[in-house]
């Protein structure tokens, strides 16, 4: 409750603030020293917000479908491809977590390349990754420009869930490893019965952050591989007609904005039945 | 050297496997290039390379100033006021949910395009998040002790800040640096495929692969991630430096 | 010249609220310049509390509380006393040499002045040879030493303590325990010694206080009057004969 007023309360100042802007500043921007520091307050560069809203309702195209509704549909498109991203990174990330705590040597070993990916800007690869559609298949399956966009949201929410869950699986102290020897529990009784349980309130946080980075993941995935029907490339599309339709941007902006939330929703979602009774650790990825 | 030696072997495990796969099973270059013709390009272009890094460079470093400087000033004002900081955690942590770096296409409009400035913004504005949240936690975080010790020596305001905030916060400080160093640098690569002025490796990439010059784009994706590692490094030594009581532990 | 006078001192907590606590009720304690005073009782007795009453780290609901004949935030805003918590509380980012110059540096004094100081404690304390550690780098005895070097920097007339060897080993405590004796015997510093060790009380003390829960209030005293302070004493009969009195006291059966 607490969260969504103070989240509301931010929306109306930053609103105050860009109507503000637009009110006092100048129409070209400021320039100094040769360079803009100050943003254009003009109708064409900051349209009125409630312009933006406006348009939201209005055809996208002359005789389009209002615009409201091709921003949702090119939500759920990209929702389906970060949701798929996201499965398969939180899948990879967690077995990788397995085997890290299991065999110290995965540890060792892979452990300085999953931390140094991450230092790295491997999205980079995303345009390189595009090259497969048309030219790879899996025997009747064809690789597809959604699934390259896929790969990227899950490379990108691997990560902290591979980290975060090995911290957890390595969280019980030595007293709770001790005891489950003194019980004669083996590697995998002690995984399920006491390292997996320790490890969720690690885990959860982790799923936050591979959420977001999941939706970054897709839409970026989308803008470099130019796949068509995503949020992500109806961004660049109406960003391209910014001079003639100006608020039209925002309103995917918008919906960049909607699907993050509802990703980030979704997975708090996942963690309501389990984490009722759970205290909460902050989590540090890096 | 026991620390060292696994990841080596990995490595070079790996590299060896990546050039046999390729070369012995003949997968086409657009799939993935051999290391070994990655290899070739980055020595044939290193300096549109290092041209590109630099460019980029500057962009992630001058986002990485301004989002860290504007992140720690708001987390120690947020400090100061209790409703500021139960106000603004909940709201950071909701737009850190969000894809900030679609912003880059707008801020282009609304500045010029045809300059650097929108890829500083949206790196800086990348950046100011984990800066923010983490210092804020590590200003609230104060020892009880050390919270009495001070009263006991009357010390208040901002000789409490001084000699007990601020330092005990610079850990939390360079967590959140350490994180955003490196996303300066993906965010400052990653805003050139939204279009703009194309001189950084973001936008070499895109152009060699339009051109199916897939190594070549290698060599620059090889290019940024050493430009990635070179602003983790740094700020992990700026770390040791900061924190010298910290040298010994962290080794 | 009393150093601490404690009188119809009464500390609520919560006041008003259905979790509203009576840390302490009541209470009238004096303490001699030069005397060492141990308060002892089981957890809830409120001896923390009174201790930080003294160190005017709390204010009390009712009564009055005088260090040195001043009142207490008098005496806290003149650092006429120095204090050790249980947890070290060292700054893990100062040096052992410049966590003893803290209170040095807060009241102003010069650079030249806090360093001969500082060696100068360390030297007391037995630590010269660690002032460019780092805390981190020490044994918990060696930090709490550090702590009680930093509480006497400003050579105050008292010293607070709350339970500082509580997280400490036996044998590092007793060795730390004749220590401190033979600094505030050097020192001539009155002390205030808050913990729940029976046999740490009546080595250290010239007078142990005893104190019971709900409410705290305190419920006998105990003189202590042992020839000598040395490790000979603590097996000596006369040192049992106080540790069963002070015993007895604390069950209510004396």
């Amino acid at each position: 409750m607490r969260r969504v007023l103070s989240v509301l309360a931010a929306v109306v100042v930053f609103v105050a603030l860009w109507e503000g802007y637009k009110a006092v500043g100048d129409p070209d921007g400021t320039v100094l020293f040769g360079t803009r520091v100050l943003p254009r307050a003009d109708d064409l560069s900051m349209p009125h917000v409630w312009d933006m809203l406006r348009r939201l309702g209005r055809p996208e195209l002359t005789g389009g479908r209002p615009v409201w509704q091709v921003v949702l549909g090119a939500c759920l498109f990209t929702l389906g491809i970060t949701v798929a991203g996201f499965a398969a990174g939180a899948v990879v990330g967690l077995l990788l977590a397995v085997a890290m705590q299991r065999f110290r040597l995965v540890e060792r070993g892979l452990l300085p390349y999953v931390i140094l990916s991450q230092t790295v800007p491997l999205v980079a690869l995303a345009p390189l990754i595009a090259g497969w559609s048309g030219n790879l298949s899996f025997g009747p399956y064809p690789w597809q420009d959604w699934m390259t966009v896929a790969v990227i949201a899950a490379y990108l929410s691997f990560f902290p869930v591979a980290v975060g869950m090995l911290r957890g699986l390595q969280s019980p102290q030595a007293s709770g490893v001790e005891l489950m020897r003194s019980y004669a529990a083996g590697w995998w009784r002690t995984l399920i019965k006491l390292r997996l349980p320790a490890a969720l309130p690690y885990l959860f946080p982790a799923l936050r952050l591979a959420g977001a980075a999941a939706v970054v993941g897709a839409v970026v995935g989308e803008i470099s591989t130019g796949t068509r029907g995503g949020i992500g490339r109806l961004v660049i599309e109406y960003s391209r007609e910014a001079t003639s339709d100006p608020a039209k941007v925002y309103t995917a902006m918008l919906g960049a904005a909607l699907l993050g939330l509802v990703v980030a929703a979704l997975v708090s979602l996942l963690e309501l039945p389990l984490m009722r009774h759970r205290r909460r650790v902050p989590v540090v990825t890096m | 050297m026991r620390r060292v030696l696994p990841p080596v072997i990995v490595g070079v495990l790996a590299l060896v496997a990546w050039e046999l796969t390729v070369s012995l099973g003949r997968i086409a270059p657009f799939i993935l290039p051999a290391p070994s013709a990655i290899g070739h390009e980055l020595v044939a272009q290193r300096d549109n390379i290092l041209s590109a890094a630099a460019a980029s460079g500057l962009n992630a470093l001058i986002g990485l100033l301004w989002g860290a400087a504007a992140g720690i000033l708001a987390a120690m004002a947020a400090s100061r006021f209790r409703l500021l900081a139960d106000v603004s955690l909940p709201v950071a942590a909701v737009l850190n949910a969000l894809p900030i770096i679609a912003l880059a296409p707008i801020l282009n409009n609304m500045f010029e395009s045809t300059s650097n400035l929108p890829r500083r913004l949206v790196a800086g504005i990348i950046v100011f998040f984990p800066v923010f949240v983490n210092t804020l936690r590590g200003l609230r975080e104060v020892d009880p002790t050390h919270r009495e010790l001070m009263t006991s020596y009357a010390a208040k305001g901002w000789t409490f800040t001084r000699l007990v905030r601020l330092p005990g916060a610079l850990p939390f400080v360079f967590t959140g640096l350490r994180q955003a160093s490196s996303l300066a640098v993906i965010a400052a690569v990653v805003a050139e495929y939204f279009g703009g002025l194309q001189n950084g490796l973001g936008s070499r990439i895109t152009s060699a692969a339009a051109f199916t010059a897939y190594p070549r784009a290698w060599a620059f994706v090889v290019g940024a991630c050493l430009l990635g590692l070179i602003f983790y490094l740094t700020t992990l030594l700026l770390e040791r430096l900061a924190m010298p009581w910290k040298a010994r532990l962290l080794s | 010249m009393t150093a601490v006078s404690v009188s119809g001192v009464t500390q609520v907590f919560n006041r008003g609220r259905p979790d509203e606590v009576t840390a302490l009720s009541d209470v009238d304690l004096t303490v001699a310049a030069g005397e060492f005073v141990s308060l002892i009782g089981p957890s809830g007795c409120g001896k923390s509390t009174l201790l930080r009453l003294i160190a005017d780290l709390l204010a009390p609901t009712t009564g009055t509380v005088e260090v040195s004949g001043k009142p207490a935030r008098q005496a806290r805003l003149e650092q006429a006393y120095g204090i050790a918590f249980q947890q070290a509380g060292l700054f893990e980012w100062r040096t052992v040499q410049r966590n003893v110059e803290l209170p040095l540096e807060l009241r102003g004094q010069s650079k030249a002045e806090r360093r001969e100081r500082a060696a100068e404690m360390l030297e007391l304390v037995g630590l010269a040879d660690f002032a460019g550690h780092y805390p981190a780098q020490l044994s918990g005895g060696m930090q709490q030493r550090v702590a009680i070097a930093r509480a006497l920097a400003v050579h105050p007339p008292l010293l607070l303590m709350d339970e500082p060897f509580g997280a400490l080993d036996e044998m590092t405590r007793e060795r730390l325990q004749t220590e401190l004796l033979a600094i505030c015997a050097q020192t001539g510093t009155s002390t205030v010694f808050v913990t729940h060790s029976i046999p740490e009380a009546v080595f250290l003390s010239d007078r142990v206080v005893v104190m019971s829960p709900r409410p705290g209030r305190i419920t006998g005293t105990v003189g202590i009057d042992l020839p000598a302070r040395d490790e000979a004493v603590r097996q000596s009969p006369d040192f049992f004969s106080h540790v069963t009195l002070v015993r007895k006291t604390l069950r209510g059966t004396p």
